[in-house]
């Protein structure tokens, strides 16, 4: 398998097919590693193009309170930095869906900057997104996952100004991931109404694909940030299909099948 | 000393235009802050060099506060020692309690000069908590505070404080509900409302510019320490000392003395029940370089970079992370660092009390408990500054609650405490 091209493979054929592609978020570990990995096949076979998995932090400070508390439930059950990667490592047994991390510099700064890309990429993550890592601090560890071959993504947010926009998007070698409210992570009633411009303002800027995330909860979302991006992001309402099972494998993994098969009708 | 020998220091080149001290410091927060950050940055570099900014300032900071404060020979607690002069400055005299109320008054003047609204901060033992409350009321800003629910437990006078003031105290019930939690949430806030509200940061700590500005709000302290010392006593003091959380007071002592090579500067720790995982916020004792809520320092973290839990008995010291500035000045050699522990806390608090009358903010006392171990070292024409960097009335409910249980408080038993302060009972980095 050639990890890093799975990420720029996934955006080519969604091009191709007019289509955007539908990432989902889970937290690595949440509630428990065995669910954890039962959770991730759940949503791949539901129809997930992306998987981005959460590294818990014991600080995940931006983060909202589901994410937060997935974080807890991981970090509580016994995930390390050796299950994350045994996790991604499972999953890889069984599907080629490009993997995302979305993580904090902390996490990778314990191993060294040029040590966890390599462990990273071995156990077959695609890229990296480091929510406390600005380009402006970046150089190392885009250096880093250059020499793996790892793909880095960077977040735009709507405080961004215009002219930053180049910068991010040239620390950036997977994609950009656009916020499309200020904030932290969690799900919403309404998306932005500006995001159509938005996207566009970023587009004058890169060729790199964009996705769009945070607080999309309805297949509606889905419809509207599909028609303008390359991908979009549901992170929340997944983990909270998690989070409203708790103890009942069966009913957290029959939760997911339907949350990601409900949303993704917003695709078609 | 070994400080001679350090390679001249420029205090002024520090942080650079990225906010780093070396290899400390930065910007390492998340993207929806970084404008934010800029506009900070920007707005404080303006303010600095306007000489209205600058006059307000110093208005504020002598009719509201009550500056200068008093550097005070404690007399009777150098005689207890036996060894250098005792000098303690002040800051417990200023309005609010503590110094906090120094960065608190330079953060509402740049708050009123964006034409922001409201005001967020995280409080650890209340103080800055208390004195942003008290300048959002001055100011007549919208006030929310964050406070673990520990802290709020441990320090109910100063919610209630805050309160009175108006100001909103929120409790955050996540992770270890101390300081480190309250700081993520307050962050976590701002992401949200950044277009309106500024988050008054309660330490020399976090992202760029911060640790830069509030180090400059705090070096009125040192700098008045250096006149008043030459005033009384016609020459610099050997030695200073101040206790480190974040190290807000303690930067803001040593800044004016960094260029005096004969001026030892020493910073105290949390050393809480000893150095062992989970038990102290001694940063530099058990902790490795790593990236914290903005900021890369020395952090208190296990093999895999997940924060550790801290412990002290005072809450304003209970932080994993210490401010860049003092990582790097560590590094330098130019600031040495020791750790004070609970137990010789208490006894401190204790000592200055009985013999200065004055009771001291249980994080000042690391400072205090320092000065006791380090006096009787020194000799008797040389001097030695002590930060007391706030008054211990939000500490009184906890002292009694400790003092009370522990061993030998009978009356007879408190006495003999009080004289065999030669003994090693603070523990002191080898040099």
């Amino acid at each position: 398998m050639s990890g890093p091209n799975r990420i720029q493979q996934a955006f080519d054929q969604a091009r191709d097919a007019d289509s955007a592609l539908f990432v989902t978020y889970l937290c690595a570990g949440d509630p428990d590693f065995d669910t954890s990995l039962a959770a991730c096949r759940a949503v791949i076979e539901a129809g997930t193009d992306l998987l981005e998995l959460g590294v818990p932090f014991s600080d995940p400070l931006a983060d909202g309170l589901t994410n937060q508390l997935a974080a807890q439930r991981a970090l509580e059950s016994g995930m390390s930095h050796e299950k994350v990667m045994k996790l991604v490592r499972a999953v890889r047994e069984f599907s080629d869906v490009p993997i995302v991390f979305y993580t904090y510099y902390n996490l990778i700064l314990a191993h060294g900057e040029a040590d966890y890309a390599k462990i990273a990429r071995e156990a077959g993550v695609d890229g990296i997104l480091t929510l406390d890592l600005p380009p402006e601090e970046a150089d190392n560890w885009d250096r880093a996952c250059a020499a793996e071959n790892l793909k880095t993504v960077y977040i735009v947010a709507p405080t961004t100004p215009p002219e930053r926009i180049g910068k991010i998007a040239a620390s950036a070698t997977g994609f950009l991931y656009y916020v499309s409210r200020t904030g932290v992570t969690g799900e919403r009633d309404s998306l932005s109404v500006d995001l159509q411009d938005k996207v566009a303002l970023i587009r004058e800027s890169t060729k790199l694909p964009l996705v769009v995330g945070f607080g999309v909860s309805r297949p509606e979302h889905v419809r509207d940030i599909a028609a303008v991006a390359d991908g979009v992001v549901v992170g929340s309402s997944i983990v909270n299909c998690i989070a409203n099972n708790l103890g009942d494998t069966d009913a957290t993994l029959a939760a997911l099948h339907d949350k990601v098969t409900t949303l993704r009708t917003g695709l078609a | 000393m070994s400080v001679i020998d350090t390679p001249k220091l420029d205090r002024h080149a520090l942080p650079d235009a990225g906010g780093h001290f070396g290899p400390y410091g930065g910007m390492y927060v998340p993207e929806t802050l970084m404008t934010a950050l800029f506009d900070l940055t920007a707005e404080y570099e303006k303010a600095k060099a306007d000489p209205a900014f600058q006059e307000e300032l110093r208005f504020m900071l002598k009719q509201y506060a009550g500056r200068p404060t008093e550097l005070y020979f404690a007399e009777r607690l150098t005689e207890h020692c036996g060894g250098a002069k005792i000098y303690l400055k002040r800051e417990d005299g200023l309005h609010t309690g503590a110094h906090k109320v120094n960065h608190c008054i330079g953060q509402a003047l740049l708050t009123k000069r964006m034409g922001k609204k409201r005001v967020i901060a995280e409080t650890g033992a209340g103080q800055h908590g208390v004195a942003t409350a008290a300048v959002c009321a001055k100011f007549g800003f919208e006030c929310c505070i964050y406070m673990g629910a520990v802290d709020m437990e441990r320090q109910a006078l100063n919610v209630f404080r805050m309160r009175l003031m108006g100001a909103e105290v929120r409790s955050v019930e996540a992770g270890q509900k101390t300081l480190k939690d309250a700081v993520n949430e307050a962050m976590r806030d701002w992401v949200t409302n950044v277009g309106d509200t500024h988050y008054i940061l309660g330490s020399a700590l976090g992202s760029h510019p911060y640790p830069m500005m509030v180090r400059d709000f705090q070096k009125v302290i040192g700098e008045e320490a250096k006149r008043q010392i030459l005033e009384m006593e016609g020459r610099l003091p050997d030695e200073c000392v101040a206790c480190v959380g974040g190290g807000s007071n303690c930067i803001g002592l040593f800044y004016e003395f960094l260029d005096e090579p004969n001026v030892r500067l020493v910073g105290v720790e949390a050393g809480g029940h000893g150095i062992s995982q989970g038990q102290h916020a001694a940063r530099f004792e058990g902790g490795r370089v790593g990236v914290l809520q903005g900021a890369k320092t020395y952090i208190l973290q296990n093999p895999d970079g997940q924060i550790e839990l801290t412990h002290s008995v005072s809450a304003g010291l209970d932080y994993a992370a210490i401010g860049p500035e003092h990582a790097y000045y560590h590094d330098q050699g130019r600031i040495h660092y020791g750790y004070a522990t609970d137990d010789e806390v208490m006894k401190a608090f204790e000592v200055l009390s009985r013999k200065e009358g004055i009771i001291p903010a249980l994080e000042s006392t690391h400072a205090i408990a320092y000065a006791l171990k380090r006096a009787p070292q020194m000799s008797k024409d040389e001097i030695l500054v002590v930060n007391l960097s706030g008054r211990g009335d939000k500490d009184v409910q906890q002292a009694m609650k400790l003092l009370g249980g522990m061993k030998g408080l009978t009356d007879g038993d408190r006495k003999n405490n009080l004289k065999p302060f030669r003994e090693e009972w603070l523990t002191l980095r080898p040099e």
